[in-house]
Formats: structure tokens, C-alpha cells, sequence
């Protein structure tokens, strides 16, 4: 709940923002982050997370609406802490909030990867939530794409074409040995994701808001991973991530959009092992 | 003496941005055919110091009318082609068409605007500028300044293309093409018959590396029948005019070990970060401004090819 109300407080200031003061002027001279911590988690203290959660992202975002992003949890084996949650927020984004992903009890997720939008010279913070209640924060500062690249999608026609296919992958992992129950996985959700918050020059109106905002990952019954979805998500959401297989052999899928349709999947897992 | 002095000054204010507007410089031009003229833009990216002129503009010249292909990357830029096409005639500029939505070649709208003149584009573009007009406009402010960006206007066309469009400047017929996501996803091209000149825009590049904002695959599939247009000459968005349909075979090989490449990699597995370190890597001696743009080809095409 804390989440929407505050992914709706930071559309409304964007639109505030495009209204009034130009966005560059603003974003230099003023850090977002402290407002952020406030509206997103509730001014609750936030620790150094350098030991904690680790965020990779290309130092330039090359193409504006896909930029690379990989979150890896860093508690040694014996930590008796788990990692319950990670937030990730791209601070000079219209909708900072991109997503919260919830990792399943059992499931031992450590690596989640995915693809969002970059609309300007911005720190990109993850927050990972471990199970003593504590918040634990990285940030790596990424460079807006030049020239012609924008955050908006492609291929508009496609993307309507896609709405509502789901793909899911399994991959080996090269470095762990047969013996291992540690799997990577890929969910792809097609959906244009469209962020909404473009005027349209001709009507100066906002074309509405249309995306991903819900998206629950199971092996068989046990909860894998979950993601609360905003605007930064790029089109067609991808999520791939790591876990730990149960010997479940099947692996289900449910997203939710914005307009309230739900999709759904279910795919027999390949060699489900132990 | 004074008094009369201010007024003279008051004036001149007043003037001025008329007189600047009169005086702007005339961009160079070339008549690569008769009736065909065009500038060819630098191979850089938008800069405060090239005032965006990089993309190649130009215009045709009919018995009747004229028509301008692309405004440039700045207001600025407009002026100065504004310039070139009243230096060559005194027609009405009746149409301006726009190969697609990219600020480089079309930024430039504002010094075409009126009466008589019609704004011309692919039936996509104005979904295109009302989904990237503000981001535009946004982020080139921060690369080229105020000045030049302060006084662009995005103006979406009022004469859409569907599929083709015929154009008549007065014993001079432009087909206009609109094509399936490609370069972008509103792309459009000019063809004028009577000199075999194809105005291609961003869907032929020639030393500046090919840029993918609309789909590879489709760009590919485009090929064939671009190929098939009867033109000797082209002029490309991006490099010198040439002779066609030999101007198309850098591109081809480019877009094909792009496809190639990324095709190997989503087969193996590895994660999208991968392709905009490898892909097509064989090609960044062939292409200027390969580092600016082939990472992120490739992570487009990625995102594209992963669906198959
Ligand atoms: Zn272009």
C-alpha cells in the first residue's frame, strides 16, 4: 500500500515539475533522495548496505527504455539474516519507484536481473530489506543515453501485439556443478508497459498510464519471487534471477496490469533435479 | 538628439530578431541532380558547436512549388536551409516532409511554419512526437543549450502518409513511402522520379553507423523492397549521396552481423549486458560513431531477437 501511495505522490510532482520549472534546472540542484526515503520507506534509518546487496548497471544508459539492471544479495553462507525484500528507485525518473521485489522464504533468490527506463542523469539506489527489520542501502549513478534513444517504446504496433505472452527459460549455470540445486530462470511478460506520463503536443493531454504492476513467480505452491511493478520497468518486462529448486516440477506465473487484466502461465520445469 | 537617438535604438530592438532572421546564413547546398539540392550534415553527434546540423536535409524545386525534406537538428539550422532554398527560388514552399520523428531531423520545423505550408510525416509520427517531444527536448537542452533549443517547436504533420503518397510540385511528382517499423517506427521516404533521386532518411546510413530505434528485424525485411525502388541516387539520413543500390550493401552487412550476433548469444544464454559488449564487434573499424551507438543497437535488437 505504502508503495502505490508513494509511486502516486512522485507522479504528481512530476506532473508539477513538467508544468512549471524545467525538470533539468530542478535536478541539479536539488538531491531527491532524503524526499525519496521519506515517501517510499517512511523515513525508516537506512544502513550501509555495501555487504549487504550489490547493483550493477552500465555506467552510461545506452538505450534510454532498456537499461541492464542486476541486484545480487552478498550475506555470507553463514549470515543468519535473509534478504526479505529489495527496493530498487531510480531517483530522477518521473515514477522513482520502479520495483519491490519480495524473495520467497525457501527459495534462496540471489541474483535478480531486469530492464528499466533512464530519463536522466541519475543515482539508481536498491534497498534490500533483511528478515531483522532493517534496511540496507547500495547506489550506482548512471549516465542518461544521448541522441535520438528515448524511454518510449519502439515499435508501438509490436508491443500491442505482444500484450499478454509470457515466456519462461530456464538456463544452466555454467559455475555450479551438476550436484547443485541453485537454477537460473527468465520470465518475460509482454506488455507495452507504456509509462503514460508523455504529453501529447497536439491535445496537451496525458496519454493514461498502462503497465505491469504485479507479478508473483511460484515453484509449484512456494512463492519464488514477487515484483511490484511501476512505470520504470521497461516494455515487456524481463525478470531473470536465481533460486534454489524445491524438486517442484512446475513453475507458474501470474502478472497484473494497470487496466486489471491478469495473466497467467504455468510451465513444466526441465530436470527438476533433487 | 538624445530622445530621438533612443527611439532609433527602441527600433532597432525591435527589429532585430527580423533583420537576424533576413541575414541568416544560407547553409551549403549541392544540386546533386537538377532541381535537387542538399546538405549533407557532419558525421558528429548534436552539439551546442554544430547547432545539430548532422542529418542530411535538402530540398526539390517543381515548376510550381517546392518542397523541403527535413528541417535539421535547431531552429537555427531551419533558418539557414530557409535560406539555401529562397537563394535557388522564389516558389512557395508547399510542403515540408519529415522522414520520421528524430531530433536531428526535424527540430528544425519551426523556421517552415506558414501559410500555405503543409507539414507532411508517416501516419505513426505524430504518436512519435507526443510520446518524445518533451524527452527531446529535455535532454538536448542539457547537450545544446538555451539558445538553440529554447525556440524549437515539435510540430506533429497535418498530411499523413498511410502507405504512398503522391506529391505535385508542378511538372515534379514526389512518392512519398511510409514503411513498417524499421529505423524508427515512422519512417518515411521520398522518391522523385524525374531526376531517380530517393531521399531514403535514416533508413540508409553510409559511414555513420546505422542506428536501430524501431525494429531490426523489420529493417531487414525492408531491405528488399528499399532495393527494389527505381532510383540512381541516394541521399541516405546519414553520409554522402551515392550511387544506388550499391550505397545499401555497408548497411546490410552491418544490420546482418548485428542480427547474427545477437541471435548466437540469446541461443547460449547470456544475459543482455553481454550483447552490447559483443555484438557486431567485428564491425566498429567499418563505421564512425561506432561507440555510440552499436552497444545500444545491440541492446534494442536484443530485446527484439529474445522473442523469437
Ligand atoms: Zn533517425
Amino acid at each position: 500500500m505504502t508503495g502505490h501511495r508513494a509511486r502516486l505522490l512522485c507522479i504528481a510532482s512530476l506532473v508539477a515539475i513538467a508544468l512549471g520549472a524545467p525538470a533539468a534546472l530542478a535536478a541539479e540542484t536539488y538531491d531527491p533522495w532524503p524526499g525519496l526515503v521519506q515517501d517510499i520507506f517512511s523515513n525508516r534509518p537506512m544502513n550501509d548496505g555495501n555487504d549487504v546487496i550489490g547493483i550493477e548497471m552500465p555506467a552510461r544508459a545506452e538505450d534510454a527504455a532498456i537499461v541492464p539492471v542486476t541486484l545480487r544479495t552478498k550475506l555470507q553462507p553463514g549470515d543468519s539474516r535473509r534478504v526479505v525484500a529489495i527496493t530498487l528507485v531510480i531517483d530522477e525518473n518521473p515514477a522513482p519507484m520502479a520495483a519491490k521485489f519480495t524473495l520467497g522464504p525457501d527459495a534462496n533468490v540471489t541474483e535478480i536481473s531486469t530492464r528499466v527506463r533512464v530519463n536522466n542523469y541519475t543515482n539508481v539506489h536498491a534497498v534490500a530489506e533483511l528478515s531483522d527489520g532493517k534496511l540496507y542501502v547500495s547506489k550506482v549513478y548512471v549516465k542518461a543515453s544521448g541522441g535520438c534513444s528515448a524511454p518510449a517504446g519502439k515499435n508501438v504496433e509490436e508491443a500491442k501485439n505482444h500484450l499478454g505472452q509470457m515466456r519462461y527459460r530456464q538456463f544452466t549455470k555454467s559455475e555450479q556443478g551438476p550436484a547443485t540445486s541453485t537454477r537460473e530462470a527468465q520470465i518475460m511478460i509482454g506488455h507495452p508497459n507504456n509509462s503514460g506520463l508523455q504529453m501529447d503536443q497536439v491535445t496537451q493531454l496525458y496519454i493514461p498510464a498502462f503497465f505491469v504492476n504485479e507479478l508473483h513467480i511460484w515453484q509449484d505452491d512456494s512463492p519464488v519471487l514477487a515484483m511490484e511493478g511501476g512505470i520504470s520497468i521497461s516494455e515487456d518486462p524481463n525478470i531473470r534471477f536465481t533460486y534454489v529448486s524445491n524438486g517442484a516440477k512446475h513453475f507458474r506465473a501470474e502478472a497484473k496490469d494497470t487496466d486489471g487484466h491478469v495473466f497467467e502461465h504455468e510451465w513444466k520445469v526441465e530436470n527438476p533435479g533433487t | 538628439m538624445a530622445h530621438g537617438g533612443s527611439v532609433l535604438a527602441l527600433l532597432l530592438m525591435l527589429w532585430a530578431p527580423t533583420i537576424a532572421r533576413a541575414q541568416e546564413a544560407e547553409l551549403p547546398v549541392s544540386e546533386v541532380a537538377p532541381g535537387i539540392f542538399v546538405h549533407t550534415g557532419v558525421t558528429a553527434l548534436m552539439t551546442r558547436e554544430n547547432e545539430g546540423a548532422i542529418a542530411n536535409v535538402g530540398f526539390v524545386i517543381g515548376d510550381s512549388a517546392v518542397a523541403v525534406i527535413d528541417t535539421g537538428g535547431s531552429v537555427r539550422e531551419g533558418r539557414q536551409l530557409l535560406a539555401a532554398v529562397r537563394s535557388h527560388s522564389d516558389k512557395p514552399i508547399r510542403y515540408v516532409i519529415n522522414t520520421h520523428a528524430h531530433p536531428d531531423h526535424s527540430f528544425g520545423n519551426a523556421a517552415f511554419v506558414g501559410d500555405g505550408t503543409s507539414f507532411v510525416g508517416h501516419k505513426a509520427l505524430p504518436r512519435a512526437l507526443a510520446a518524445r517531444g518533451q524527452f527531446y527536448l529535455d535532454g538536448f537542452r542539457r547537450t545544446m543549450g538555451d539558445v538553440l533549443i529554447g525556440e524549437v517547436r515539435i510540430i506533429p504533420p497535418t498530411v499523413l502518409v498511410e502507405d504512398t503518397l503522391k506529391l505535385d510540385l508542378g511538372r515534379r511528382s514526389l512518392t512519398l513511402k511510409a514503411w513498417p517499423p524499421a529505423h524508427s517506427d515512422n519512417d518515411l521516404t521520398v522518391f522523385d522520379e524525374r531526376s531517380g533521386t530517393l531521399f531514403a532518411g535514416d533508413m540508409v546510413f553510409l559511414e555513420h553507423i546505422p542506428v536501430v530505434d524501431g525494429s531490426l528485424k523489420g529493417w531487414l525485411r525492408a531491405l528488399g523492397d528499399l532495393t527494389a525502388i527505381p532510383a540512381e541516387r541516394v541521399v541516405p539520413g546519414h553520409g554522402p549521396v551515392s550511387a544506388w543500390p550499391a550505397a545499401l550493401a555497408d548497411e546490410r552487412r552491418y544490420l546482418e552481423t548485428l542480427a547474427t550476433d545477437i541471435r548466437a548469444l540469446v541461443k547460449s544464454g547470456k544475459p543482455i549486458m553481454a550483447a552490447a559488449e559483443h555484438a557486431a564487434a567485428a564491425e566498429r573499424p567499418r563505421w564512425q560513431l561506432f561507440d555510440d551507438y552499436n552497444a545500444r543497437n545491440a541492446t534494442a535488437a536484443f530485446s527484439e531477437i529474445e522473442w523469437e
